[in-house]
Protein backbone atom coordinates (compact mmCIF):
# COMPACT_ATOMS: atom_id res chain seq x y z
CA UNK A 1 0.00 0.00 0.00
CA UNK A 2 2.99 2.17 -0.66
CA UNK A 3 1.15 5.37 -1.89
CA UNK A 4 3.99 6.04 -4.19
CA UNK A 5 3.70 3.20 -6.41
CA UNK A 6 5.79 0.23 -7.19
CA UNK A 7 9.65 1.39 -7.28
CA UNK A 8 10.45 2.53 -10.83
CA UNK A 9 14.41 1.80 -12.34
CA UNK A 10 16.63 4.62 -12.30
CA UNK A 11 14.58 7.70 -13.58
CA UNK A 12 16.45 10.94 -14.38
CA UNK A 13 15.76 14.26 -12.00
CA UNK A 14 16.48 17.59 -12.18
CA UNK A 15 15.71 20.03 -9.59
CA UNK A 16 13.35 23.14 -10.08
CA UNK A 17 13.61 24.55 -7.15
CA UNK A 18 16.04 24.82 -4.70
CA UNK A 19 15.37 25.62 -0.59
CA UNK A 20 16.75 29.31 -1.19
CA UNK A 21 14.59 29.18 -4.39
CA UNK A 22 11.19 27.89 -2.23
CA UNK A 23 11.98 30.61 0.22
CA UNK A 24 12.10 33.14 -2.12
CA UNK A 25 8.88 32.33 -3.84
CA UNK A 26 6.97 31.78 -0.72
CA UNK A 27 8.25 35.71 0.69
CA UNK A 28 6.72 37.00 -2.84
CA UNK A 29 3.57 34.84 -2.49
CA UNK A 30 2.82 36.41 1.08
CA UNK A 31 3.40 39.69 0.01
CA UNK A 32 0.80 39.01 -3.24
CA UNK A 33 -1.69 38.11 -0.50
CA UNK A 34 -1.03 40.33 1.21
CA UNK A 35 -1.41 42.67 -1.82
CA UNK A 36 -4.74 41.08 -2.80
CA UNK A 37 -6.60 41.13 0.26
CA UNK A 38 -5.14 44.73 0.81
CA UNK A 39 -3.92 43.99 4.35
CA UNK A 40 -3.73 41.43 6.85
CA UNK A 41 -7.47 41.33 7.74
CA UNK A 42 -9.90 38.30 7.74
CA UNK A 43 -6.93 36.31 6.26
CA UNK A 44 -7.05 32.49 7.00
CA UNK A 45 -4.61 30.03 5.30
CA UNK A 46 -6.17 26.67 5.30
CA UNK A 47 -3.50 24.08 4.03
CA UNK A 48 -4.30 21.18 2.62
CA UNK A 49 -2.04 17.84 4.16
CA UNK A 50 0.32 16.94 3.95
CA UNK A 51 2.31 19.25 2.54
CA UNK A 52 0.15 22.32 1.81
CA UNK A 53 -0.19 22.45 5.99
CA UNK A 54 3.37 23.31 6.37
CA UNK A 55 3.83 25.63 3.38
CA UNK A 56 0.32 27.65 5.00
CA UNK A 57 2.40 27.80 8.60
CA UNK A 58 6.14 29.10 6.83
CA UNK A 59 3.44 31.73 4.44
CA UNK A 60 1.47 32.86 7.71
CA UNK A 61 4.99 33.70 9.70
CA UNK A 62 5.88 35.61 6.28
CA UNK A 63 2.95 37.35 6.21
CA UNK A 64 2.77 38.15 9.84
CA UNK A 65 6.50 39.65 9.80
CA UNK A 66 5.26 41.87 7.09
CA UNK A 67 1.98 42.83 8.92
CA UNK A 68 2.37 42.92 12.73
CA UNK A 69 -1.31 43.19 13.26
CA UNK A 70 -1.32 39.61 12.06
CA UNK A 71 -0.85 36.13 14.60
CA UNK A 72 0.45 33.43 12.56
CA UNK A 73 -0.77 31.35 14.76
CA UNK A 74 -4.50 32.66 14.88
CA UNK A 75 -4.71 32.45 11.23
CA UNK A 76 -3.07 29.71 10.20
CA UNK A 77 -5.25 26.22 9.65
CA UNK A 78 -5.20 21.89 8.09
CA UNK A 79 -7.79 21.21 5.86
CA UNK A 80 -8.42 17.76 5.01
CA UNK A 81 -10.21 16.57 2.03
CA UNK A 82 -9.39 12.56 1.80
CA UNK A 83 -13.60 12.25 2.67
CA UNK A 84 -14.47 14.33 -0.15
CA UNK A 85 -12.07 13.28 -2.73
CA UNK A 86 -13.95 11.70 -5.92
CA UNK A 87 -11.46 8.42 -6.57
CA UNK A 88 -11.92 7.02 -3.14
CA UNK A 89 -13.19 3.54 -4.25
CA UNK A 90 -10.45 3.68 -7.12
CA UNK A 91 -6.84 4.37 -4.81
CA UNK A 92 -5.91 2.08 -2.15
CA UNK A 93 -7.41 3.34 0.92
CA UNK A 94 -5.75 6.83 2.54
CA UNK A 95 -6.02 7.62 5.83
CA UNK A 96 -7.74 11.17 7.13
CA UNK A 97 -5.84 13.72 8.55
CA UNK A 98 -7.04 15.52 11.32
CA UNK A 99 -8.52 19.01 10.39
CA UNK A 100 -8.14 22.06 12.65
CA UNK A 101 -9.77 25.13 12.24
CA UNK A 102 -8.11 28.65 13.47
CA UNK A 103 -9.80 29.99 16.49
CA UNK A 104 -11.47 32.59 14.52
CA UNK A 105 -13.22 30.04 12.07
CA UNK A 106 -13.80 30.80 8.80
CA UNK A 107 -17.11 32.72 8.68
CA UNK A 108 -16.87 35.53 6.71
CA UNK A 109 -13.20 35.14 6.01
CA UNK A 110 -10.80 35.35 2.87
CA UNK A 111 -9.72 31.57 2.87
CA UNK A 112 -6.49 30.92 1.27
CA UNK A 113 -6.12 27.40 0.49
CA UNK A 114 -2.01 26.35 0.42
CA UNK A 115 -1.35 22.97 -1.62
CA UNK A 116 2.15 22.31 -2.58
CA UNK A 117 1.27 20.71 -6.32
CA UNK A 118 -1.59 22.16 -8.24
CA UNK A 119 -2.06 19.18 -10.76
CA UNK A 120 -5.36 17.92 -12.17
CA UNK A 121 -7.20 20.20 -9.36
CA UNK A 122 -9.65 17.68 -8.16
CA UNK A 123 -8.46 17.75 -4.82
CA UNK A 124 -9.07 21.61 -4.90
CA UNK A 125 -12.53 20.54 -5.87
CA UNK A 126 -12.31 18.07 -2.56
CA UNK A 127 -11.27 20.85 -0.64
CA UNK A 128 -13.61 23.34 -1.56
CA UNK A 129 -16.54 20.88 -0.68
CA UNK A 130 -15.03 20.24 2.54
CA UNK A 131 -14.21 23.94 3.08
CA UNK A 132 -18.43 24.54 2.52
CA UNK A 133 -19.47 21.89 5.46
CA UNK A 134 -17.54 24.33 7.91
CA UNK A 135 -18.46 27.42 7.36
CA UNK A 136 -19.09 30.60 4.73
CA UNK A 137 -15.83 31.90 3.67
CA UNK A 138 -16.42 35.30 2.37
CA UNK A 139 -14.09 34.44 -0.51
CA UNK A 140 -11.75 31.27 -1.22
CA UNK A 141 -8.25 31.88 -3.19
CA UNK A 142 -6.06 29.55 -3.82
CA UNK A 143 -2.12 29.71 -3.46
CA UNK A 144 -0.09 26.82 -4.90
CA UNK A 145 3.92 26.06 -5.13
CA UNK A 146 4.04 24.01 -8.46
CA UNK A 147 1.73 24.92 -11.05
CA UNK A 148 2.53 21.72 -13.41
CA UNK A 149 -0.76 22.06 -15.87
CA UNK A 150 -2.90 19.23 -16.86
CA UNK A 151 -5.87 20.40 -15.36
CA UNK A 152 -9.12 18.35 -15.50
CA UNK A 153 -11.34 20.63 -13.92
CA UNK A 154 -12.10 24.59 -14.57
CA UNK A 155 -9.78 25.55 -11.69
CA UNK A 156 -6.54 27.92 -11.74
CA UNK A 157 -4.33 29.41 -8.85
CA UNK A 158 -4.61 33.14 -7.50
CA UNK A 159 -0.97 32.82 -6.57
CA UNK A 160 1.77 30.53 -8.27
CA UNK A 161 4.88 30.08 -7.10
CA UNK A 162 6.35 28.28 -9.89
CA UNK A 163 4.71 27.37 -13.04
CA UNK A 164 6.46 23.99 -14.60
CA UNK A 165 5.36 23.04 -17.84
CA UNK A 166 5.47 19.12 -17.60
CA UNK A 167 4.36 15.82 -19.32
CA UNK A 168 1.84 13.90 -18.05
CA UNK A 169 4.16 10.82 -17.24
CA UNK A 170 6.83 13.04 -15.38
CA UNK A 171 6.24 13.30 -11.18
CA UNK A 172 7.05 16.51 -9.70
CA UNK A 173 8.05 15.81 -6.38
CA UNK A 174 7.99 18.48 -3.82
CA UNK A 175 10.25 18.17 -0.83
CA UNK A 176 9.73 19.59 2.73
CA UNK A 177 11.85 20.15 5.62
CA UNK A 178 8.72 19.28 8.33
CA UNK A 179 7.37 16.58 6.40
CA UNK A 180 9.88 14.12 4.80
CA UNK A 181 13.33 12.85 5.37
CA UNK A 182 16.10 13.84 4.36
CA UNK A 183 14.81 17.21 6.12
CA UNK A 184 15.48 19.09 3.37
CA UNK A 185 13.71 21.67 0.98
CA UNK A 186 13.30 21.12 -2.92
CA UNK A 187 11.07 20.44 -5.88
CA UNK A 188 12.27 17.92 -7.85
CA UNK A 189 10.91 16.80 -11.81
CA UNK A 190 11.80 13.10 -11.92
CA UNK A 191 11.33 11.04 -15.28
CA UNK A 192 12.26 13.87 -17.76
CA UNK A 193 13.01 13.29 -21.26
CA UNK B 1 -8.90 -5.91 4.91
CA UNK B 2 -12.36 -7.20 3.12
CA UNK B 3 -13.93 -7.79 6.67
CA UNK B 4 -14.37 -7.16 10.40
CA UNK B 5 -15.10 -10.50 11.74
CA UNK B 6 -12.72 -10.48 14.86
CA UNK B 7 -10.29 -9.06 16.63
CA UNK B 8 -8.39 -12.39 17.14
CA UNK B 9 -6.78 -12.11 13.86
CA UNK B 10 -6.87 -8.23 13.74
CA UNK B 11 -3.19 -7.11 13.42
CA UNK B 12 -1.88 -4.66 15.62
CA UNK B 13 -1.14 -2.37 12.37
CA UNK B 14 -4.36 -2.79 11.31
CA UNK B 15 -5.78 -2.32 14.79
CA UNK B 16 -3.80 1.30 15.05
CA UNK B 17 -5.04 2.44 11.61
CA UNK B 18 -8.73 1.96 12.64
CA UNK B 19 -8.22 3.82 15.98
CA UNK B 20 -6.01 6.63 14.06
CA UNK B 21 -9.24 6.63 11.66
CA UNK B 22 -11.44 6.56 14.38
CA UNK B 23 -9.74 9.65 16.41
CA UNK B 24 -10.18 12.07 12.96
CA UNK B 25 -13.81 10.66 12.38
CA UNK B 26 -14.47 12.01 16.16
CA UNK B 27 -13.66 15.46 15.08
CA UNK B 28 -16.37 15.58 12.19
CA UNK B 29 -18.88 14.81 15.78
CA UNK B 30 -18.48 18.69 16.80
CA UNK B 31 -18.58 19.84 13.43
CA UNK B 32 -21.39 22.07 12.37
CA UNK B 33 -22.28 19.20 9.07
CA UNK B 34 -21.56 15.95 10.91
CA UNK B 35 -21.64 14.14 7.40
CA UNK B 36 -18.83 13.07 5.35
CA UNK B 37 -19.36 12.54 1.56
CA UNK B 38 -17.24 9.79 1.54
CA UNK B 39 -19.46 6.33 1.09
CA UNK B 40 -22.56 8.62 -1.08
CA UNK B 41 -24.36 5.67 -3.36
CA UNK B 42 -23.02 2.82 -0.87
CA UNK B 43 -25.80 0.40 0.94
CA UNK B 44 -24.99 -0.41 4.74
CA UNK B 45 -27.63 -3.46 5.45
CA UNK B 46 -27.81 -3.35 9.51
CA UNK B 47 -29.11 -7.56 9.50
CA UNK B 48 -30.19 -7.94 13.75
CA UNK B 49 -31.15 -11.01 14.25
CA UNK B 50 -30.66 -10.32 18.15
CA UNK B 51 -32.09 -7.08 20.12
CA UNK B 52 -29.66 -4.30 20.26
CA UNK B 53 -30.22 -0.47 21.23
CA UNK B 54 -26.91 0.69 21.06
CA UNK B 55 -24.87 -0.94 18.82
CA UNK B 56 -27.64 -0.49 15.66
CA UNK B 57 -28.25 2.84 16.75
CA UNK B 58 -24.37 3.27 16.34
CA UNK B 59 -24.25 1.62 13.14
CA UNK B 60 -27.06 3.51 11.60
CA UNK B 61 -25.17 6.81 13.18
CA UNK B 62 -21.96 5.98 11.76
CA UNK B 63 -23.29 5.17 8.03
CA UNK B 64 -25.46 7.78 7.65
CA UNK B 65 -22.50 10.30 9.02
CA UNK B 66 -20.38 8.58 5.89
CA UNK B 67 -23.93 9.54 3.64
CA UNK B 68 -24.27 6.04 2.96
CA UNK B 69 -27.93 4.38 2.50
CA UNK B 70 -29.10 2.41 5.40
CA UNK B 71 -31.01 -0.50 5.31
CA UNK B 72 -32.42 -1.90 8.80
CA UNK B 73 -33.14 -5.32 8.99
CA UNK B 74 -34.30 -7.47 12.41
CA UNK B 75 -35.31 -10.82 12.56
CA UNK B 76 -38.82 -9.83 14.37
CA UNK B 77 -41.10 -8.75 11.74
CA UNK B 78 -39.25 -10.24 8.82
CA UNK B 79 -39.40 -13.91 6.94
CA UNK B 80 -36.65 -15.20 8.99
CA UNK B 81 -39.81 -15.80 11.46
CA UNK B 82 -41.45 -17.76 8.77
CA UNK B 83 -38.08 -19.88 8.41
CA UNK B 84 -36.39 -18.28 5.73
CA UNK B 85 -32.58 -19.21 5.87
CA UNK B 86 -29.48 -16.73 6.34
CA UNK B 87 -28.68 -18.09 2.71
CA UNK B 88 -31.31 -17.04 1.11
CA UNK B 89 -31.54 -13.74 3.71
CA UNK B 90 -28.15 -13.02 2.19
CA UNK B 91 -29.01 -13.43 -1.35
CA UNK B 92 -31.89 -11.30 -1.23
CA UNK B 93 -29.23 -8.79 0.09
CA UNK B 94 -26.63 -9.19 -2.84
CA UNK B 95 -29.76 -8.96 -5.40
CA UNK B 96 -30.80 -5.33 -3.45
CA UNK B 97 -26.61 -4.65 -3.65
CA UNK B 98 -25.84 -4.30 -0.53
CA UNK B 99 -21.92 -3.24 -0.07
CA UNK B 100 -21.69 -3.89 4.06
CA UNK B 101 -23.57 -5.86 5.49
CA UNK B 102 -23.53 -5.22 9.47
CA UNK B 103 -24.72 -8.84 11.44
CA UNK B 104 -25.99 -9.76 14.80
CA UNK B 105 -26.74 -13.73 15.16
CA UNK B 106 -27.13 -15.36 18.01
CA UNK B 107 -24.80 -18.42 16.25
CA UNK B 108 -20.92 -18.12 17.02
CA UNK B 109 -19.75 -17.95 13.88
CA UNK B 110 -22.93 -16.69 11.69
CA UNK B 111 -21.13 -13.28 10.13
CA UNK B 112 -17.71 -15.74 9.15
CA UNK B 113 -20.46 -18.03 7.34
CA UNK B 114 -21.76 -14.78 5.84
CA UNK B 115 -17.93 -13.65 4.93
CA UNK B 116 -16.82 -16.72 3.21
CA UNK B 117 -19.75 -18.59 1.72
CA UNK B 118 -19.70 -17.19 -1.35
CA UNK B 119 -23.67 -16.51 -0.75
CA UNK B 120 -22.99 -11.97 -1.05
CA UNK B 121 -19.82 -10.15 -2.38
CA UNK B 122 -20.23 -7.34 0.68
CA UNK B 123 -18.48 -6.66 2.99
CA UNK B 124 -19.15 -8.00 6.25
CA UNK B 125 -18.74 -6.44 9.60
CA UNK B 126 -19.49 -8.88 12.98
CA UNK B 127 -21.77 -6.83 15.28
CA UNK B 128 -21.98 -9.64 17.63
CA UNK B 129 -22.24 -13.32 17.44
CA UNK B 130 -23.07 -15.56 20.40
CA UNK B 131 -20.57 -16.02 22.77
CA UNK B 132 -17.99 -15.74 20.08
CA UNK B 133 -16.63 -11.88 19.04
CA UNK B 134 -18.13 -8.56 18.81
CA UNK B 135 -15.12 -6.79 17.27
CA UNK B 136 -16.66 -3.19 17.14
CA UNK B 137 -17.21 -2.88 20.91
CA UNK B 138 -13.77 -4.10 21.50
CA UNK B 139 -12.36 -1.56 18.95
CA UNK B 140 -14.16 1.19 21.08
CA UNK B 141 -13.51 -0.21 24.52
CA UNK B 142 -9.57 0.44 23.00
CA UNK B 143 -10.54 3.70 21.92
CA UNK B 144 -11.98 4.83 25.52
CA UNK B 145 -8.94 3.57 26.89
CA UNK B 146 -5.90 4.85 24.55
CA UNK B 147 -7.61 8.36 24.76
CA UNK B 148 -7.44 7.91 28.64
CA UNK B 149 -3.80 6.50 28.45
CA UNK B 150 -2.46 9.10 26.49
CA UNK B 151 -4.05 11.94 27.85
CA UNK B 152 -2.35 10.50 31.44
CA UNK B 153 0.88 10.41 29.86
CA UNK B 154 0.59 13.68 28.13
CA UNK B 155 1.46 12.21 24.26
CA UNK B 156 -1.51 12.51 21.35
CA UNK B 157 -3.44 9.55 21.26
CA UNK B 158 -2.86 8.79 17.57
CA UNK B 159 -0.41 6.19 16.68
CA UNK B 160 -0.06 4.75 20.31
CA UNK B 161 -0.70 1.77 21.84
CA UNK B 162 -1.85 0.59 24.82
CA UNK B 163 1.40 -0.99 26.11
CA UNK B 164 1.52 -1.24 29.87
CA UNK B 165 -1.64 -0.88 30.78
CA UNK B 166 -3.45 -2.80 33.31
CA UNK B 167 -7.41 -3.48 32.41
CA UNK B 168 -9.37 -5.91 34.50
CA UNK B 169 -12.20 -7.35 32.79
CA UNK B 170 -15.33 -8.42 35.57
CA UNK B 171 -18.40 -10.35 35.95
CA UNK B 172 -19.82 -13.44 33.03
CA UNK B 173 -16.69 -14.18 31.25
CA UNK B 174 -18.81 -17.09 29.99
CA UNK B 175 -21.15 -15.57 28.29
CA UNK B 176 -19.56 -12.43 27.15
CA UNK B 177 -18.44 -11.77 23.53
CA UNK B 178 -16.97 -8.30 24.58
CA UNK B 179 -14.60 -10.22 26.99
CA UNK B 180 -13.15 -12.11 24.03
CA UNK B 181 -12.77 -9.56 21.60
CA UNK B 182 -11.27 -7.07 24.37
CA UNK B 183 -8.91 -9.24 25.63
CA UNK B 184 -7.81 -10.53 22.06
CA UNK B 185 -7.49 -7.11 20.68
CA UNK B 186 -5.85 -5.17 24.34
CA UNK B 187 -3.52 -8.25 24.06
CA UNK B 188 -2.18 -6.86 20.52
CA UNK B 189 -2.39 -3.33 21.92
CA UNK B 190 0.45 -4.16 24.96
CA UNK B 191 -1.91 -4.13 27.72
CA UNK B 192 -1.85 -6.50 30.72
CA UNK B 193 -5.57 -8.22 31.26
CA UNK B 194 -6.80 -10.15 34.03
CA UNK B 195 -10.34 -11.49 33.91
CA UNK B 196 -12.37 -11.40 37.57
CA UNK B 197 -15.25 -13.98 37.43
CA UNK B 198 -16.53 -16.69 40.14
CA UNK B 199 -15.26 -19.99 38.53
CA UNK B 200 -18.64 -21.05 37.52
CA UNK B 201 -18.86 -17.97 34.99
CA UNK B 202 -15.23 -18.55 33.63
CA UNK B 203 -15.06 -20.78 30.06
CA UNK B 204 -13.27 -24.32 29.84
CA UNK B 205 -9.91 -23.92 29.26
CA UNK B 206 -9.54 -19.81 30.54
CA UNK B 207 -6.29 -20.83 31.66
CA UNK B 208 -4.45 -21.32 28.40
CA UNK B 209 -5.67 -17.71 27.74
CA UNK B 210 -3.05 -14.98 27.55
CA UNK B 211 -4.03 -13.41 31.04
CA UNK B 212 -4.32 -13.63 34.47
CA UNK B 213 -7.23 -15.21 36.50
CA UNK B 214 -8.87 -13.98 39.99
CA UNK B 215 -11.62 -15.05 41.78
CA UNK B 216 -11.34 -12.10 44.11
CA UNK B 217 -12.36 -8.36 42.52
CA UNK B 218 -10.90 -7.26 45.44
CA UNK B 219 -7.50 -8.20 45.84
CA UNK B 220 -7.81 -7.75 42.26
CA UNK B 221 -8.54 -4.09 42.96
CA UNK B 222 -5.28 -4.44 45.39
CA UNK B 223 -2.92 -4.39 42.48
CA UNK B 224 -4.41 -0.75 41.35
CA UNK B 225 -5.93 -1.65 37.76
CA UNK B 226 -5.81 1.35 35.31
CA UNK B 227 -9.26 0.42 33.99
CA UNK B 228 -12.05 -1.81 35.07
CA UNK B 229 -14.16 -2.90 32.63
CA UNK B 230 -17.97 -4.35 33.95
CA UNK B 231 -19.55 -7.05 32.13
CA UNK B 232 -23.42 -7.07 31.95
CA UNK B 233 -24.85 -10.24 33.94
CA UNK B 234 -26.56 -11.79 30.40
CA UNK B 235 -29.85 -13.49 32.37
CA UNK B 236 -31.23 -14.05 28.83
CA UNK B 237 -28.32 -16.56 28.23
CA UNK B 238 -28.06 -18.60 31.92
CA UNK B 239 -30.21 -21.44 31.73
CA UNK B 240 -28.60 -22.84 34.78
CA UNK B 241 -27.55 -21.58 38.03
CA UNK B 242 -24.33 -19.88 37.86
CA UNK B 243 -24.19 -18.11 41.72
CA UNK B 244 -26.21 -19.16 44.38
CA UNK B 245 -28.29 -15.21 44.44
CA UNK B 246 -28.11 -12.12 42.58
CA UNK B 247 -27.09 -10.60 45.97
CA UNK B 248 -24.25 -12.77 46.33
CA UNK B 249 -23.48 -12.45 43.10
CA UNK B 250 -23.72 -8.26 43.37
CA UNK B 251 -21.91 -8.34 46.82
CA UNK B 252 -18.55 -10.13 45.65
CA UNK B 253 -18.48 -8.82 42.33
CA UNK B 254 -20.51 -5.66 41.76
CA UNK B 255 -18.70 -2.71 41.27
CA UNK B 256 -20.84 -0.90 44.35
CA UNK B 257 -20.63 2.35 46.62
CA UNK B 258 -17.94 0.44 48.66
CA UNK B 259 -15.76 -0.51 45.68
CA UNK B 260 -16.18 2.80 44.44
CA UNK B 261 -14.84 4.72 47.66
CA UNK B 262 -11.42 1.86 47.90
CA UNK B 263 -10.74 3.27 44.85
CA UNK B 264 -10.46 6.53 46.33
CA UNK B 265 -8.82 5.31 49.36
CA UNK B 266 -6.27 3.28 47.27
CA UNK B 267 -5.48 6.55 45.58
CA UNK B 268 -6.51 5.47 42.28
CA UNK B 269 -7.29 8.33 40.89
CA UNK B 270 -6.88 8.03 37.26
CA UNK B 271 -8.64 4.42 37.06
CA UNK B 272 -11.29 4.44 34.65
CA UNK B 273 -14.51 2.39 34.95
CA UNK B 274 -16.38 1.02 31.82
CA UNK B 275 -19.31 -0.93 30.86
CA UNK B 276 -20.56 -2.06 27.29
CA UNK B 277 -24.00 -1.37 28.08
CA UNK B 278 -26.58 -2.10 28.43
CA UNK B 279 -26.46 -1.60 32.73
CA UNK B 280 -28.38 -3.88 34.98
CA UNK B 281 -28.02 -0.55 37.69
CA UNK B 282 -27.89 -2.33 41.23
CA UNK B 283 -26.75 -5.57 39.92
CA UNK B 284 -22.99 -5.48 38.44
CA UNK B 285 -22.17 -1.71 39.21
CA UNK B 286 -24.23 0.28 41.57
CA UNK B 287 -25.71 3.93 40.37
CA UNK B 288 -23.27 6.04 41.90
CA UNK B 289 -20.12 4.26 40.24
CA UNK B 290 -21.85 4.43 36.63
CA UNK B 291 -22.70 7.90 36.82
CA UNK B 292 -19.37 9.04 38.86
CA UNK B 293 -16.53 11.18 36.51
CA UNK B 294 -14.95 7.78 36.85
CA UNK B 295 -17.08 6.33 34.29
CA UNK B 296 -16.84 6.49 30.69
CA UNK B 297 -20.25 4.76 29.48
CA UNK B 298 -21.37 7.91 27.42
CA UNK B 299 -17.70 8.67 26.30
CA UNK B 300 -17.98 4.73 24.90
CA UNK B 301 -21.30 5.45 23.10
CA UNK B 302 -20.00 8.39 21.21
CA UNK B 303 -16.33 7.01 20.63
CA UNK B 304 -18.94 3.90 19.47
CA UNK B 305 -20.13 5.94 16.67
CA UNK B 306 -16.22 6.83 15.42
CA UNK B 307 -14.97 3.42 15.39
CA UNK B 308 -18.23 2.47 13.28
CA UNK B 309 -17.34 5.08 10.64
CA UNK B 310 -13.64 4.29 10.73
CA UNK B 311 -14.51 0.54 10.25
CA UNK B 312 -17.26 1.44 7.61
CA UNK B 313 -14.40 3.89 5.97
CA UNK B 314 -11.55 1.19 5.85
CA UNK B 315 -13.70 -2.02 4.27
CA UNK B 316 -15.48 0.40 2.36
CA UNK B 317 -12.91 2.71 0.33
CA UNK B 318 -10.01 1.78 -1.16
CA UNK B 319 -9.03 -0.29 -4.87
CA UNK B 320 -11.87 -2.62 -5.53
CA UNK B 321 -14.31 -1.76 -3.40
CA UNK B 322 -16.83 -1.14 -6.63
CA UNK B 323 -16.83 -2.12 -9.95
CA UNK B 324 -14.67 -0.48 -12.53
CA UNK B 325 -16.39 1.21 -15.05
CA UNK B 326 -15.06 0.08 -18.73
CA UNK B 327 -13.74 3.30 -19.48
CA UNK B 328 -11.28 3.21 -16.71
CA UNK B 329 -10.68 -0.28 -17.11
CA UNK B 330 -9.65 0.30 -20.85
CA UNK B 331 -7.64 3.63 -19.16
CA UNK B 332 -5.30 1.21 -17.48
Amino acid sequence: MDPSGPPQAHLPARTVLTSADIDRVLTRIAYEILEANKGGTDLVLMGIPRRGYPLARRLAAKIAAADPTVNAEAITGQLDVTMFRDDLAHQPTRPPHPTQLPAGGIDGKVVVLVDDVLYSGRTIRAALDALIDLGRPRAVRLAVLVDRGHRELPIRADHVGKNLPTAAVEKVRVRLAETDSPALDEVVIEGAA
Amino acid sequence: MKHLLSTLDLSYQDAISILDTAEAMAAVGEREVKKLPALRGRTVVNLFFEDSTRTRISFEAAAKRLSADVINFSAKGSSVSKGESLKDTAQTLAAIGADAVVIRHGASGAPARLANSGWIDAAVLNAGDGTHEHPTQALLDAFTMRRHWAQLHGVPSSGTDLAGMHVAIVGDILHSRVARSDLWLLKTLGADVTLVAPPTLLPFGVESWPCKVSYSLDETLETKPDAVMMLRVQAERMHSAFFPTVREYSRRYGFDDVRLDRLDALGMDNTILLHPGPMNRGLEISSRAADSPRSTVLAQVSNGVSVRMAALYLLLSGEGSSPRTPQEVSAQ
